[in-house]
């Protein structure tokens, strides 16, 4: 007994450390030591829940413990910061497949109550969904499968059939948990119907199914916290599901859109405007971008998901560098859905040694648009397409935007004139004041960089 | 009762998660996703009650795969976040 309530006053200490960390982790300046703080938390939790006396088998323990630690550990060290969004969604997933496997498990513990089946229900189905829903999401960031989103004719149906299997077979689990065949076909439609929410969502709304499946892999450990009767699983889970569930709000917020539309609508899919924007676009070299660039007093860079594919962000860096040596202002607009996950551009920049403090956020820069001498678009396209203020019949129309086209001149960094991710026509490439810059991000802003060294 | 004490400490747990990251800056939307990430590897402690208990059944298997697949996101999870604050932090130094 003794034994039992020590672990759960631990267990007390594990969900405050928990608590302390998430606290730190919103805020820059103790956002290191609140991810420590976290960790000891995990820590404490794991090494007292090893000495409860149920357990007596360690071997299975140390064999899980060190082929998950090995691989995580190397995979936290060695992928780019470029492969980020990529990795903490297939993180998500092995979250969701773990609960999964402990609410499976939580049915051979002998004689199960029905409020216990329906928590195991429940952590096999959104374990099972955020497990391939991840690999889906993950497949789709690292390009393995195309990002476009993927429609079919009878998708809905065949969503709603899907949907009432799973409420059918879910029911007729719970009537009878020790039908294994239930239980298969149970895991079975979870995984499809993970595969099914992710599959139609594009590329550009990557950031609100990474933050979703992330509130996602919480809930199943909550489940899995239900099913064991283990609160510090359901403490810490709900946790994270209250976290995934702030950043897909905000995600959201950022598009104007509401969390059902991009689940359901398949964005790729409206296609573009009814009235098509047409005009002339005027490229420029380098050389003369490097001319206006040297009398700019100051100068805003507006990264996309473009700069993280050119992996542009260090010569970015460079730029920077020389601009405020010749006296200009350097800042970078952010977007909050700039790039595949929340926060991404962020990462990038910091990786490139860029001080936060040089970034800011959409709010804050539109006011000062009108003073900046030049923009530099640097791979973005939606989150600065004036089309969203503008063009009632914009797909993108109520979007909150970069309003990059209230800068003195906007250079836009493209590879070709091909239209961005969600397929609209973007009236900033015909601006009065747009230059295009054409070809790879970081080419043309290296050319740049030679220009000012030279 | 179990089960009405259990959804009670969930309820409270939600609202808490709500009320503590209601505001989070931008440069840290990555790290705190990452983070909360690693903690939803708590799941990793339910898994250990079923690998540890000694019966080499079913149980024990699902129990070992468990702990595996939730050590990879408890430890990679915490490792990567770790990773990524320690380029922002970095910086910080360089400011002043």
């Amino acid at each position: 007994m003794s034994n039992a309530l020590l672990i759960n006053l631990s267990y007390v200490a594990s969900a405050v450390l928990f608590i302390f960390g998430l606290k730190m982790l919103s805020s820059p300046a103790t956002a290191r030591n609140g991810n420590l703080v976290s960790a000891c938390g995990m820590l404490l939790a794991i090494v007292v829940t090893l000495l409860d006396h149920s357990i007596v088998d360690f071997r299975w323990i140390a064999l899980g413990l060190i082929i998950g630690g090995v691989i995580g550990a190397f995979a936290a060290r060695l992928v780019a910061m470029t492969a980020m969004p990529e990795l903490v969604a297939i993180f998500n997933g092995f979250g969701g497949i773990a609960s999964l496997f402990v609410g499976w498990a939580a049915l051979h513990y002998g004689d199960v109550s029905t409020f216990t089946v329906v928590t195991i229900f429940l952590s096999i189905l959104i374990g099972g969904l955020t497990f391939t829903g991840s690999l889906i999401a993950f497949g789709k960031l690292s390009e393995t499968i195309p990002g476009r989103p993927y429609i079919f004719t009878g998708q809905r149906t065949f969503n709603s059939l899907l949907l009432t299997a799973i409420v059918v077979v879910g029911v007729m689990f719970c009537m009878d948990p020790s039908n294994t065949t239930l239980l298969y076909v149970l895991i079975a439609l979870s995984f499809v119907f993970g595969v099914m929410a992710v599959i139609p969502i594009g590329g550009a709304d990557m950031p609100v199914v990474i933050s979703l499946l992330n509130s996602y892999s919480g809930l199943a450990a909550c489940a899995a916290g239900f099913a064991i009767n283990n609160n510090i699983l359901i403490v810490a889970g709900s946790l994270v599901g209250a976290t995934g569930i702030i950043l897909t709000n905000i995600m959201c917020k950022a598009m104007n859109r509401s969390l059902a539309n991009v689940l359901f609508s398949g964005f790729g899919a409206v296609k573009t405007a009814l009235s098509k924007v047409e005009g002339e676009v005027k490229p420029i070299t380098p050389d003369d971008a490097y001319y206006i660039l040297e009398a700019a007093g100051s100068v805003v860079v507006v990264p996309g998901y473009g700069m993280a594919v050119a992996q542009a962000q260090h010569v970015v860096k460079e730029l920077q560098e020389l601009l405020e040596h010749n006296g200009a202002e350097v800042s970078y607009a952010i977007h909050p859905v700039a790039g595949r996950m929340p926060g991404h551009m962020n990462v990038l920049l910091a990786e490139a040694d860029v001080p936060y403090d040089l970034l800011i956020e959409m709010e804050d820069i539109n006011p000062r648009m009108e003073m900046m001498d030049v923009a530099i678009v640097i791979g973005a396209n939606d989150v600065v397409n004036p089309a969203a203020r503008e063009m009632e019949d914009s797909p993108i129309y109520g979007m909150p935007i970069i309003n990059v086209d209230y800068a003195k001149t906007v250079f836009v960094l493209k590879r070709s004139m091909a239209a961005g991710f969600a397929g609209v026509d973007n009236p900033l490439f015909f601006g009065e004041n747009t230059r295009m810059l054409f070809g790879d991000a970081k080419e043309s802003i290296g050319a740049l960089v030679r220009e000012f060294s030279s | 009762m179990e089960a009405v004490y259990l959804t009670f400490i969930l309820v409270l747990a939600i609202f808490l998660g709500f009320e503590l990251i209601s505001k989070v800056p931008a440069t840290l939307h990555t790290p705190l996703m990452s983070g909360a990430n690693a903690i939803s590897g708590i799941t990793l402690v339910g898994a250990l009650t079923s690998a540890g208990a000694g019966n080499a059944d079913m149980a024990a298997i699902l129990g070992t795969l468990g702990v595996t697949f939730a050590s990879i996101n408890v430890v990679g999870g915490y490792m990567v976040t770790n990773r990524m604050l320690s380029m922002f932090k970095k910086k910080e130094g360089d400011e002043q």
